[in-house]
């Protein structure tokens, strides 16, 4: 009904729009762009040095999807309105305790990730019931718990096992179901395959000669992409979605026609303690071991990858297509300048660069679309 | 006339104590279906605490309030709303970031099922929207177009046929006209009177007299949390009911010195 009807009683006030405009006035826009200019940059500066190749991909893929891990977290929490100043803290936190589980009191892998995640969910919500309850900024809630959850990441370990890294974790983890859907690979037969018809590079001497330089796709990435797929199905296609929305655009409105804003808010602290754990994961079974300085700086990447991708800081508003856009474009920066052969210190340059003019570009979008002046 | 039948509504000698201040000191006031009941009052006079008290945000230190005769006890606003009362706030109404059906359908969100999974069903939502916004007389652009771009009275529109939409029985407004232009209450105005018209009972909150005698039936004067007493339409003079909301004496001597105006 709404063509026919809209032309018939259009208003002389209200603009038509052409469809290219409609189309390009999203969320995502700054995004898309950034990723079109990086991509076209590095294949320009950067198109012969492997950066395009399969292990080059593979390397820059790898690094994007940690970020996009921990920025599907934050987009949404970001959208319901706090911030998270916790997750890198979380990272190591989660890192160590998987390790002293493991390491220390010789759980079963699959039990100390389980019993790390329990724990560091229900951190997610302690700093979530806080927010909710006190009223206080979550910026001041989470940099609280950053010191914390930093505080003991590095005296755990000293007191039990008096260094600041524990390692073994891989050995213990070696035949773990749980810790294969962490640090496994997938696909593998698939890139068997690819290396024997030529099509990606084989390994030519050495003890795995024949084989290809790309093994198989890192559980870490199947993990960024199931979680981009979730959070974006999760926010634009359900009702609880809409309550996102809702909590982060006007608490008080939302309350009053009946969203359960407090419980959306910790429910979002929590999945971005979740996302901080898959990580950190994915981290501990990739290296076998854990850190007291893992993570470090990570809150503010994440944050970054969901500004470029077009949230408002404010909550209420953004994308999660758009947070994975700005984590790629993090990843792909930050391997790409690597293989440019620049100065990798100019890394931060670049990306200072980027956000500004991503942000100004999202502005402006939003200005088209919210219709603020 | 809407006095045949019986009171949707009955709130009798509601009192509201915050701490040591009463905000409310025993006011009764009975709604009835399809009426437009206007209640007037200055600042502080206690409409706020009185309309939350009705909609399930404060629940009342003393009295008795009965829905459809029954006794009704709200802990939370939710309770109020599935009971059939909804209330449209003047600056909270919708969120400004949000396209207008899914602030139309915040809360109530439709669900379509797909195996396992319930997805919001958009496009349910956005049909519904256009026609019900249709109905009120609001030409969108489309269903995806922010609140933000709607004025004021626009918006104002959009919570109150979100509000019928979902079978309100009672809906209360408050200060609906206070922050709009003439063009834009004039047809806020206009939208009561067609919603009271589908004998839903409007409350209708203002400090604004002239407001009130367009679309009012009954008009109650609440001062210093008590009520002056309910007058039916064409019983009052607009210079009467501003003198109850005053509290009389003041305003009268203002009102020399203003030669009339106010």
């Amino acid at each position: 009904m709404t063509e026919a009807n809209a032309a018939a009683i259009s208003d002389e006030r209200v603009k038509q729009q052409s469809g290219l405009r409609k189309a390009l006035i999203r969320p995502e826009l700054g995004g898309i762009c950034g990723t079109i200019i990086v991509f076209s940059l590095f294949l320009i500066f950067a198109g012969d040095s492997g950066m395009f190749n399969a292990q080059g991909m593979m390397n820059w893929s790898t690094v994007s999807a940690q970020f996009m891990i921990i920025a599907v977290g934050a987009c949404l929490l970001m959208i319901a309105g706090e911030f998270d100043l916790s997750v890198g803290s979380m990272i190591g936190f989660s890192g160590m305790m998987i390790a002293i589980f493991t390491v220390t009191l010789e759980w079963p892998v699959w039990q100390a990730i389980l019993v790390t995640f329990a724990l560091t969910v229900a951190i997610g919500g302690l700093n979530g019931y806080i927010v909710v309850r006190t009223g206080l900024p979550s910026f001041i809630v989470t940099l609280a718990f950053l010191f914390i959850l930093r505080g003991f990441t590095i005296y755990l370990p000293q007191i039990i096992e008096r260094k600041t890294i524990i390692g073994g974790v891989d050995r213990a983890a070696e035949g773990d179901w749980l810790a294969a859907l962490f640090g496994g690979k997938v696909l593998t037969g698939f890139f068997t395959w690819m290396g024997e018809a030529g099509i990606i590079d084989v390994f030519e001497r050495g003890s795995r000669a024949g084989q290809p330089v790309v093994e198989g796709v890192p559980m870490l990435i199947v993990w960024a992409i199931a979680l981009v797929i979730f959070g974006h199905i999760l926010l634009t296609r359900t009702q609880f979605g809409n309550w996102i929305f809702a909590a982060g655009g006007d608490a008080q409105a939302a309350r009053y026609v009946g969203v359960p804003v407090n419980r959306v808010k910790i429910l979002m602290f929590m999945f971005t303690a979740f996302c901080a754990t898959v990580f950190a994961t994915c981290q501990v079974m990739e290296f076998g071991s854990a850190g007291a300085d893992r993570g470090l700086l990570k809150e503010f990447e994440a944050i970054i990858a969901v500004v470029i991708g077009g949230a408002l800081l404010t909550g209420g508003y953004g994308s999660v297509i758009g947070a994975a856009l700005g984590a790629l474009i993090f990843g792909v920066v930050q391997q790409g300048l690597f293989f440019a052969g620049v100065e990798s210190s100019l890394f931060r340059v670049f990306l200072g660069v980027i956000l500004l003019f991503a942000v100004i570009l999202n502005t402006y979008i939003r200005r088209i679309i919210t219709g603020e002046r | 006339m809407s006095s045949t039948h019986a009171p949707i509504i009955q709130m009798k000698g509601i009192e509201k104590h915050f701490g040591s201040v009463i905000a409310l000191a025993g006011v009764s006031v009975d709604i009835y279906p399809g009426e437009c009941h206007c209640l007037l009052g200055d600042n502080g006079a206690g409409k706020s605490t009185f309309i939350k008290t009705m909609s399930g945000v404060h629940k009342p230190t003393k009295g008795e309030i009965l829905f459809e005769d029954k006794p009704m006890h709200f802990a939370d606003p939710r309770d109020a709303i599935s009971a059939g009362i909804a209330t449209v706030y003047q600056d909270l109404a919708m969120i400004p970031l949000m396209s207008v059906s899914r602030n139309f359908f915040m809360g109530n969100e439709p669900v379509r099922r797909i195996g396992p999974l319930k997805l919001f069903d958009h496009d349910y939502a956005n049909r519904v929207t256009m026609e019900e916004m249709g109905k009120m007389g609001i030409n969108l652009r489309g269903p995806d177009q922010a609140v933000g771009t709607l004025s004021g009275g626009e918006r104002q529109t959009v919570a109150i046929a979100r509000a019928v939409h979902f079978g309100a029985k009672v809906l209360i407004l408050d200060e609906p006209t206070s922050a709009l232009g003439v063009r834009q209450t004039a047809n806020v105005l206009a939208t009561i009177d067609k919603v009271r018209k589908q004998d839903i009972a409007v409350v209708f909150i203002t400090h604004n007299v002239r407001h009130a005698l367009a679309v009012g039936d009954r008009f109650t004067v609440l001062n210093r949390g008590k009520t002056l007493g309910t007058a039916q339409r064409g019983q009052i003079t607009p210079e009467e009911l501003q003198d109850m909301m005053a509290g009389g004496q003041e305003l009268v001597a203002l009102e020399d010195s203003l030669g009339g105006t106010v």
